[in-house]
């Protein structure tokens, strides 16, 4: 893959460095993951390397380094932005497909920041979350269609029959699927003790589970992606869900994609794939050529794990999203993921990630609404990802008619990233999105759990005051609510698609 | 990634548990046939078998299985460690993920075989169908080998990032042995084709023919002379004709494609 050279294109940042305050430490040199540091009297930057992570800024002991806009003003034009100038230049020179990672930047409507929630007023009495019991507990799996009691030999009810699998969750938030590869193992590692502190679960992603992890079972969704990447026996049994993804939001529609420099001796032996080669998954799973065919992989799973596990299916929100979430539960999923046009990931052409998929607002509302209407809701549970920044939107995810919602890019956020959106380079100057040992080694991995347990707590902290304020005290009974929602700004047909008034009616 | 295999006892007829698949359903027998292995059976045979998907799915442990009748979909999918025998055809899906073992089917076989293997054997007696070894992978001593006695369908090996695909064409008789896009995406693992070439036109962007040395010719020996003995096969007609062999012409065929964004 061709390196950011800069050719016909400028400097894009600079780094500022205040003389009087540097003390000469290289500290910044050191931190820098991109090389865009050197020391020749003095620290220097090198024009055109600086990415924006701000690993050198956040570790200088001094505050001595900051980093700008590289200023260069072009003449204005709406149309022809800077970004698609720069994008023709590097085409051009390269023939290549061009690479970004994390989400969707562009300013398409987020409906989320569109909609607003209800208070209770006079008469109905809000609750108060921090003296009464708040429930945040979500179960995940398929529901029966109807409970049925009987009475024991000592006259006390009791469930007939058998609940088929459900996953506790203390909390309606899940890590979601970032693979061993594309982030680092440290990040893997965090992630599972954060789950297993906080009681809810984490994704392996697609590139399998490290033996690091085995302790953390209980707490661990493994993923069984195209490119089969880490499945045997022995991994599925390691979990406490199984999901097989067929689509992520980042890139509906094609495959999982690992640049050969993050497949280093470690990734081969996981993935069970030479070193340096480009791991990609192919686009379709070749063995799921229709709803039928993901039936049968659905039940080859339930097959392998005899039925003690739930299996969860994760689809990219696209056109026909509620058709497609309506078949899948009719496979016989138990969960299903949507992953909204937002959603994040390590590596991906940038003009799928740009324009390709809907946004997860949107699709849950359909989804919701569609499973509803056929009276299968109660066949699956529904998570939302994509795109999920703060607890508002988890709040706005649920009231659409999520059960949970899955966190990924503000996971990463919390672990210290920047949005800098060079994963797919694998110089993360954080340890994150890199499998190089002395970039890894940075981030420590019991304190990524704190940092993520920590903002799990301070987001279920927020969904008690939200639900306190809106009258109820269990999630259960928020979820799909529309009728505590509002629109604002919003035209009639998208109203009319989320399923809520606008304010003031 | 390998552990260590408990003995086996050698089988004899008269320790073979058999079952009768007639009229179960497939979730009924393979509850029963997990039943077994777990209770101890070293070798099992299933009877009037018609079609029930994923038998011996996901099992662990090194326990024979004869299949009378024929296998539905999915058959040893995930497992890791037994050893099926087919008496007749399979379907789709023979040996999906399987991670290590031994599949024997004295049929044919129909499409993506061994997709996503990990370790072991899988021997075709007749023909097989499209996708055949599609990305297989290997790790180490962890290499799985497919060997296809008849024809192959399109995309054989397609993906392969490890592991050993021959296809012997014993039942072609001068028409193709293999479709077309055969190791299209390779970037890891071996083709080997018997009795002529892969023409030009049916060969993926990725392969390429390569001589074959000394270990080469080991290897198919060693391979084949399992293979023959397992399906009552001459040995010496297999070796007869020449063998053709392609490998990736680069583990990073698709690096030209991608550009950094500015």
């Amino acid at each position: 893959m061709n390196q950011n050279k800069r050719g016909l294109i400028p400097p894009k940042f600079k780094q500022v460095i205040n003389r009087e305050l540097c003390r000469r430490c290289k500290r910044c040199i050191l931190s820098c993951g991109f090389e865009a540091l050197k020391f020749e009297n003095g620290v220097i930057g090198i024009a055109g390397e600086c990415v924006a992570c701000h690993r050198c800024v956040t570790m200088c002991p001094e505050g001595a380094i900051t980093i700008q806009k590289q200023p260069l003003d072009y003449r204005d034009n709406e149309y022809w932005t800077v970004e698609i100038r720069e994008e023709l230049y590097r085409q051009s020179e390269s023939g290549g497909v061009i690479l970004a990672s994390m989400g969707n930047d562009k300013p398409f409507k987020s409906y989320f920041d569109h909609l607003v929630l209800d208070a209770c007023q006079v008469t109905n009495p809000s609750i108060d979350p921090l003296r009464e019991p708040m429930e945040l507990r979500t179960y995940l799996g398929r529901k029966p269609e109807k409970v049925t009691v009987e009475k024991d030999k000592k006259g006390k009810f009791q469930l007939k029959g058998k609940m088929p699998a459900n996953l506790l969750l203390e909390t309606p938030i899940i890590f979601g699927g970032m693979s061993y590869g594309s982030v680092s193992l440290n990040t893997h590692k965090a992630l599972a003790m954060a789950a297993k502190n906080c009681g809810i679960l984490m994704n392996t992603g697609e590139g399998g589970l490290h033996k690091d992890l085995y302790p953390y079972t209980d707490n661990i969704i493994v993923q069984c992606a195209s490119g089969r990447f880490g499945v045997n026996e022995e991994y599925l049994k390691r979990a406490a869900m199984i999901e097989i993804k067929i689509g992520q939001g980042a890139k509906p529609g094609i495959g999982g994609h690992l640049p050969g420099e993050k497949v280093t001796a470690p990734i081969s032996e996981t993935r069970m794939i030479p070193i340096g080669t480009d791991a990609l998954s192919p686009a379709p799973h070749h063995d799921i050529y229709s709803i039928e065919d993901l039936r049968q992989l659905i039940f080859s799973l339930k097959e392998a794990t005899e039925y003690k596990k739930p299996v969860c299916v994760k689809i990219s929100a696209v056109h026909n999203v509620a058709a497609i979430a309506s078949g899948v539960a009719r496979a016989g999923a138990d969960v299903i993921c949507i992953d909204g046009f937002r959603g994040g990931t390590g590596a991906t052409p940038k003009m799928v990630r740009d324009h390709v998929g809907i946004p997860i607002e949107l699709a849950i509302a359909a989804v919701d609404d569609r499973l509803r209407e056929e009276n299968i809701r109660h066949q699956v549970s529904l998570i939302a990802s994509g795109g999920i920044r703060t607890s508002a939107d988890m709040i706005k995810a649920i009231g659409l008619g999520a059960d949970a919602v899955a966190i990924c890019t503000a996971a990463l956020v919390a672990l210290g990233c920047h949005l800098c959106q060079q994963c797919h380079t694998g110089n993360c100057s954080w340890g994150i999105a890199t499998q190089r040992p002395e970039m890894e080694r940075r981030l420590d991995p019991e304190w990524g759990g704190q940092q993520l347990t920590r903002l799990i707590q301070a987001w279920s902290y927020e969904l008690k005051e939200v639900l306190g304020l809106l009258g109820v005290n269990a999630v259960e009974s928020f979820r799909g609510s529309r009728e505590r929602l509002r629109g604002i700004g919003l035209s009639e047909l998208e109203l009319d698609i989320l399923g809520v008034k606008h304010a003031g009616r | 990634m390998t552990k260590p295999m408990p003995e086996v006892a050698p089988e004899k007829t008269k320790d073979r548990l058999i079952i009768d698949a007639s009229q179960k359903y497939y979730k009924v027998l393979n509850q029963e046939i997990r039943l077994a292995v777990s209770n101890g059976a070293h070798a099992i045979e299933l009877r009037n078998v018609n079609g029930q998907r994923y038998l011996a799915d996901g099992i662990n442990k090194r326990v024979k299985i004869h299949v009378h009748g024929t296998p539905g979909n999915n058959v040893g999918a995930f497992m890791d460690g037994p050893e099926l025998y087919v008496h007749g055809n399979s379907q789709e899906q023979v040996g999906n993920t399987m991670n290590s073992g031994k599949i024997v089917v004295f049929g044919n076989a129909s499409d993506v075989v061994g997709y996503g293997m990990r370790g072991g054997k899988i021997f075709i007696k007749g023909d097989a169908g499209y996708r055949v070894g599609i990305h297989m992978k290997q790790y180490k001593s962890s290499v799985p080998v497919v060997i296809v006695g008849g024809t192959t369908g399109d995309f054989l090996g397609e993906y392969m990032a490890g592991g050993i695909v021959i296809v012997l064409g014993l039942t072609a008789d001068g028409d193709e042995i293999v479709g077309d896009y055969v190791g299209t995406g390779m970037h890891g693992g071996v083709i080997y084709v018997r009795g002529k070439p892969v023409p030009a036109h049916r060969l993926g962007e990725e392969p390429a023919r390569v001589e074959l040395t000394e270990k080469d010719n080991a290897l198919l020996a060693k391979l084949l002379k399992e293979y023959s003995t397992e399906l009552s096969l001459d040995f010496d007609k297999i070796m007869s004709k020449p063998f053709f062999k392609y490998i990736p012409q680069s583990h990073r065929p698709y690096g030209n494609m991608y550009a950094n964004q500015p």
